[in-house]
């Protein structure tokens, strides 16, 4: 099982580490990360796997959009099906 | 690894289009309740509701927060409840009591099946249960009901259109102090399909398996963000063919979260309902898309021709997006329910009669309109019959939910708020049909009947 999170917000120092702090807690392995800085917007996309979590995917979820409010940015964790189901046939 | 502009797409549509999965429909069968003793056949009804649904809410809000898509509503439907009083007799409020403390119960926001079909006459309990039905949906929150007259296999019920004009009257009548939302939880069908997920139409026919999962999706304001930043050159071929696509995406969303949903509950999948179900947040509005396509405002003329287009496109695109396709499926135009309705409405730009052109070529029909509030019960059955005529000649669902606003006048506005929205009270041709209403009997089953 996968699950893809999705960062969006003001680049700032230490977005990376901050996403892959929480990840590593909950056992959620980092499989890809594909990220991007246009003018001083930055955006990442992790796809990391959630066979192992050690919480609920909604825990994570919460924890994610908790810690992105703090630092003014918009982070999403959902489940890899929802983009395989809406664009791939 | 999956493609970062398709994503980011997914994200957009859920966070500024208003993406969302419109409702989860439990259908529970309540056959299997039928006594011969009222009070035993409420309390069975009671427990297969509560025992079937006890999981349902907590599903939807799990696969919401595990997959990030809103599910708007979760809601229950069952056996149409005339089909139980038949064999229990005695008063069938107390079975709407039953539903809406059941629906309370277990959390779900509305619970349909108060609902008798009687499109060929009226067996053992249909006229009790239409009788009462002003009472039910007064003295209950949560329990809608719906009354199927007339079917293109079977003709129109022409005695039941007439008592369901005055049953309408009725229900905004004791409910006049609150602003008569009584009305606004009935609908009067013909064709209704079995499997509708929606309200307030809702009912778990008697061909359908003992608890099945539908699913209605929504997602006006995703076709019209796809047609607003499309190029503007594109003919009306490619305009559909975006349409297309876009509703596509929307309905495989409703069939993930439709499978998901069955197989946590361990119940089968019924059907994905590919409706466009508009709401009145901004943004949301089937007219607006109508507005995009070209129109200047919904209700000029060209209107039906676009909505035709829309409806079609949003089928073509939505069948192959999933395993089973069923209940309305269409486009919606509830004119409270829709921003852009709403505004056409008040602008006199939109008209029962175009309103009425319009349910010919999309899935409904006449919904959550608000009338004068003295128009006569006889014009209510007309509108009704007029409405069920157009769904009995082209083998479609349609369906009628007018508001009688007691006591208000054209041009002044019922407020309903929350999805029910605002209704702006719209003039009603008052020339009189009470003749041909108080003849009664069945209009014949039409040609396009005989199919074998």
């Amino acid at each position: 099982m996968r699950a893809v999170i999705t960062v969006v917000g003001k680049d700032a120092v230490g977005i990376l580490a901050k996403v892959s702090t929480i990840c590593a807690e909950h056992n959620a392995n980092v499989i890809e990360v594909t990220q991007s800085v246009l003018q001083d917007m930055f955006a990442m996309i992790m796809l990391v796997d959630i066979s192992g979590l050690s919480c609920e995917l909604k825990e994570l979820s919460k924890l994610m959009e908790q810690m992105g409010a703090a630092q003014g940015l918009s982070i999403h964790v959902m489940h890899e099906d929802i983009f395989n189901s809406m664009h791939r046939i | 690894m999956l493609n970062v502009t398709d994503i980011l797409e997914t994200i957009r549509m859920i966070q500024d289009e208003n993406l969302d999965i419109r409702t989860v429909t439990m259908g529970i069968s309540l056959l299997s309740c039928c006594d011969s003793d009222i009070d035993r056949s409420c309390e069975k009804v009671y427990h297969k509701i509560t025992s079937c649904a006890k999981d349902l809410v907590k599903v939807g809000e799990d696969l919401e927060a595990e997959f990030g898509i809103p599910i708007i509503n979760k809601r229950i439907a069952v056996t149409p409840i005339a089909m139980l009083l038949a064999a229990s007799g005695g008063d069938p409020v107390q079975y709407a009591l039953t539903l809406d403390r059941a629906a309370k119960a277990v959390g779900v926001n509305f619970i349909g099946g108060f609902s008798a079909l009687v499109h060929k006459g009226f067996s053992a309990g249909d006229k009790a249960l239409i009788q009462a039905i002003p009472e039910a949906l007064a003295k209950t929150d949560r329990v809608c009901s719906s009354v199927n007259v007339g079917s293109t296999k079977s003709g129109i019920n022409m005695d039941a259109v007439r008592e369901m004009g005055q049953v309408i009257r009725r229900c905004s009548e004791i409910t006049a102090d609150r602003q008569c939302v009584a009305a606004s939880k009935l609908v009067v069908f013909c064709n209704a399909p079995e499997d509708n997920p929606f309200m307030a139409g809702a009912f778990h026919g008697p061909g359908m398996p003992d608890c099945v999962i539908n699913v209605g999706v929504s997602g006006p304001g995703v076709v019209r963000a796809a047609l607003h930043s499309a190029p503007d050159g594109l003919n009306i071929t490619e305009v559909a063919e975006l349409i297309k696509k876009t509703a596509f995406k929307i309905t495989r969303m409703g069939q993930l979260i439709g499978t998901q949903a069955a197989q946590r509950l361990g119940i089968p999948f019924g059907i994905v309902d590919l409706s466009l179900a508009p709401t009145p947040a901004v943004g949301d509005s089937v007219a607006h898309i109508l507005e995009e396509i070209g129109l200047e405002q919904c209700g000029a003329c060209g209107t039906t021709a676009c909505l035709a287009m829309l409806n079609d496109a949003v089928k073509k695109g939505g069948v192959m997006a999933s395993s089973s396709v069923g209940g309305l499926s269409g486009a919606f135009i509830p004119v409270s329910e829709d921003a852009g309705m709403i505004d056409a409405a008040r602008a006199g730009t939109l008209c029962i009669e175009k309103l009425e052109a319009m349910t010919a070529v999309c899935s409904v029909g006449l919904d959550m309109i608000a009338v004068p509030g003295d128009t006569p019960a006889e014009v209510l059955s007309a509108i009704i019959a007029d409405e069920a005529a157009i769904g009995m000649v082209n083998s479609k669902t349609t369906a009628v939910r007018l508001i009688p606003a007691v006591g208000l006048k054209e041009g002044e506005e019922l407020e309903f708020g929350g999805l029910f929205g605002t209704a702006p009270i719209m003039k009603v041709n008052t020339a009189s049909p009470a003749k041909f209403i108080s003849r009664g009997g069945l209009i014949p089953a039409p040609l396009q009947s005989l199919k074998n």
